[in-house]
């Protein structure tokens, strides 16, 4: 039977959802802005970025109001769950912002010359936001469990592009300042995982009432019966 | 809501008020015609001799009733003698104690007594004590109002034991207090006005009782000196004057009678002070 | 808290508790351990058998005669049920406070307070005050009445009243206080106030309190027990069971699915 409370709560997850493929978009946006020197997309991702904003404001107030009617067990968490995942998705948002205006500012400059694997990099850290909210949605704590790792596999990356971008600087001085502005991009894509990785981890404490963070074990955990 | 029906109701209403008022008063002006009567008749005949003489012999005018006064008091006294210890603890038993089958039996035997008629409990007491003592007696008149008063004592402290909420019992067990200690010193003592009251209003019951002490105590126109020997009592001596030839004896039944109903209202009024409510409980 | 069997810091063990009326099974084959020194809550919807669980802790069972009795309680290794033991004893050791106050009428706040020492025999007027004036500290009602301990006991407000039950039941210095839903008939304030004093005496007691108020449970209690239709669903340490019970019926019951 739905009572109030639990009506609460659906609304809860279906503004998280909504606040979520506004992140998914933006983040998908401004690396298209970005490969493709877009500076017009570019400049609607920053506008954009005020919804997602208002979203965290929202969702905020959602869980306040929710708390006073004293959640317990799986309600409590996630209540608790969903405004620690809309700081993520409020953060990735902002990321996303970043990215956009390194795009403006490449926009406006004759590009490198240098092949660097960024879409690759942006793929990834966009499937796995893409999957953790999936293993929110499916309650998959299992699932959520496996995409923490893959966190690796993007900082491997970033570190790569750095590599090339930090040896391409040194031999074209003339370049530095694109450069730079292409390190930042990569790092806010790194961010981004990171992101996806806290989402997945808060995932696993709803499901498992583990919490993971911090934690080098990573593999194991059943979930709770809910 | 159309018009007649309202009036219809309306009607009703009044006519149900009137009708339960006037029966109400009804069944109060009985007691006002008795006291009026016994006013009117007996209180000319209140005097001081009324109080501290004895009967004059037949004929003579004067004298009064001092004996059967002070005898009602004796015969009352051993009444409550009989009747408090054993009908008190009846009561006790039967609310704190005792499996409920006996329980129901003993209740059911206490209710038979208290509808025997009074006359026959003179008569089985008659059998009982005056017949082997070859002689009537203070004593069998006092045994015979203890008796009729112990069904109706158990009964009244009973209920008022049952009044007492099961909750003071448990916080007193829970506290490791004996169930003993527990009936007397936390039930008892809560119950105890209801108590004093049953026993007041069960003596002011048997005061009255006549037909039993004509077969018990007699009467006497004398001072019994001795509980073996018969003694006089207020509504033996009224009836005797009251189915007499003479004037005079019959206006001292009437002051016997006022006096009687004095001493029932008395107790009635007593009772009523003892239990006024002293302390305003908080809810 | 598992049913260690070495729980040293029990100070109640229950094993296989069961407890019948008539042919019903109130309570089924309950074992728990109840630690010493802290506060259990004992939830579950009505009729579940908190009430019936704890009175068996103090033997109140044995007032109703059709209760029957299966299984073993120990305080402090101390057989509770064993026949060399008089319910008297017990009850000295494990104290009961009510959901409805319940001060003797015809007592004043000091005779209430020592009802159980003198009606078991203690006459020293100097103990008598000084356990009067401790037990009431305890029960925070000191300051509220120490002027006026020859008052009516019922003259105090609802919350007074239950409080001074509660130092009625401390003055007798039990090992164990049990409490059955001791602030459901209390406004919030009142409540509040016992729920501070019962986290303030469990340094002295072991408290075990049965409520229906979950909130309750988890402000004021270390460990809860769920209880079921007479079985024990789950026990553990009061957080736990409020965040991440183990058991969905236990899960069902406090997000209010039910009960």
């Amino acid at each position: 039977m739905e009572n109030n409370f639990e009506i609460g709560l659906e609304a809860l997850r279906q503004k998280l959802l909504l606040m979520a493929s506004h992140a998914e978009t933006a983040v998908n946006q401004s690396v298209q802005a970005l490969v493709q020197r877009d500076y017009d997309l570019a400049l609607r991702v920053k506008e954009d970025d005020r919804v997602i904003d208002q979203f965290e404001v929202e969702i905020d107030d959602l869980v306040i109001q929710l708390l006073t009617k004293a959640p317990l067990a799986t309600n409590l968490r996630l209540v608790t769950v969903a405004m620690k995942i809309s700081q993520n998705l409020e953060r990735v948002g902002d990321e996303a912002s970043k990215i956009a205006k390194r795009a403006r500012d490449l926009s406006q400059e004759p590009p490198v010359k240098i092949t660097i694997d960024l879409p690759r990099m942006a793929d990834m850290a966009l499937a796995m936001l893409k999957s953790s909210l999936d293993t929110f949605v499916n309650k998959d704590p299992v699932a959520a469990r496996a995409i923490i790792p893959r966190d690796k596999e993007v900082d491997a990356l970033n570190k790569q592009i750095h590599e090339i971008l930090a040896q391409h600087m040194v031999a074209n001085p003339d370049t530095i300042s694109r450069c730079l502005n292409w390190m930042v991009a990569c790092k806010s894509l790194e961010r981004i995982a990171d992101h996806a990785k806290n989402i997945a981890e808060e995932v696993v404490y709803l499901y498992e009432a583990q919490d993971i963070r911090h934690t080098g074990n990573k593999g194991q955990g059943a979930p709770l019966p809910a | 809501m159309t018009a007649p029906n309202h009036n219809w109701r309306k009607f009703k209403n009044v006519f149900m008020q009137t009708l339960t008022f006037v029966c109400a008063i009804l069944v109060v002006t009985p007691l006002l015609l008795v006291f009026y009567h016994l006013i009117k008749e007996g209180f000319s005949s209140i005097n001081l001799a009324f109080f501290t003489q004895l009967p004059k012999p037949e004929g003579e005018t004067g004298g009064g009733m001092s004996n059967a006064i002070v005898g009602t008091f004796v015969l009352l006294a051993q009444a409550a003698v009989i009747g408090v210890p054993v009908g008190v603890l009846g009561g006790v038993f039967l609310s704190e104690y005792g499996g409920t089958k006996l329980n129901w039996w003993i209740r059911f035997a206490a209710d038979i007594l208290n509808g025997v008629p009074s006359i026959t409990w003179g008569i089985v007491v008659w059998g009982l004590l005056v017949v082997p003592m070859h002689t009537y007696s203070a004593l069998a008149g006092g045994v015979v109002l203890g008796l009729m008063m112990i069904p109706l004592v158990m009964r009244t402290t009973e209920e008022v034991l049952q009044l007492v909420p099961g909750g003071y019992r448990e916080a007193a067990l829970a506290l490791g207090i004996a169930k003993w200690r527990t009936i007397v010193q936390i039930v008892i003592r809560t119950a105890l006005k209801g108590i004093v009251t049953g026993v007041l209003l069960a003596l002011a019951r048997v005061a009255g009782e006549t037909a039993p002490l004509i077969f018990t105590a007699l009467g006497n126109e004398n001072w019994a000196h001795n509980l073996t020997q018969p003694i006089a009592a207020m509504p033996l001596q009224i009836f005797a004057y009251a189915i007499g030839p003479y004037n005079d004896q019959h206006r001292q039944a009437w002051a016997g009678a006022f006096v009687l109903l004095v001493l029932v209202l008395s107790i009635n009024i007593g009772v009523r002070f003892l239990t006024r409510d002293r302390f305003q409980q908080k809810v | 808290m598992a049913t260690d069997p070495n729980n040293s810091a029990a100070a109640l063990t229950v094993r296989n508790l069961s407890v019948f009326f008539g042919k019903n099974a109130a309570v089924k084959n309950v074992s728990l351990d109840i630690t010493a020194k802290a506060v259990t809550a004992i939830i579950g919807p009505s009729g579940c058998g908190k009430s019936t669980f704890l009175r068996a802790i103090n033997r109140m069972h044995e007032l109703n005669p059709d209760a029957r009795m299966e299984g073993e309680i120990k305080l402090f290794g101390d057989d509770i049920y064993s026949r060399t033991v008089e319910s008297v004893t017990v009850r000295r050791r494990i104290g009961m406070v009510f959901q409805k106050s319940n001060p003797f009428p015809t007592m004043s706040i000091f005779e209430n307070v020592t009802v159980g020492l003198r009606l078991n025999g203690m006459r020293d007027r100097k103990m008598l005050a000084e356990r009067t004036e401790e037990s009431l500290r305890m029960a925070a009602l000191w300051d509220e009445v120490k002027d006026r301990l020859n008052a009516p006991a019922i003259s105090l407000s609802g919350g007074q009243q239950q409080r001074l039950c509660i130092a009625r039941a401390l003055a007798v210095q039990p090992e164990v206080l049990l409490m059955d839903e001791p602030a459901s008939a209390l406004d919030p304030l009142a409540t509040a106030k016992i729920e501070d004093l019962i986290v303030s005496l469990k340094k002295d007691y072991t408290i075990v309190i049965v409520t229906h108020n979950m909130q309750q449970a988890a402000r004021a209690s270390d460990f809860t027990a769920f209880f079921y239709l007479g079985e024990l669903v789950e026990c553990g340490p009061t957080p736990k069971i409020f965040t991440s019970p183990a058991q969905k019926r236990t899960e069902d019951y406090v997000t209010g699915r039910f009960g």
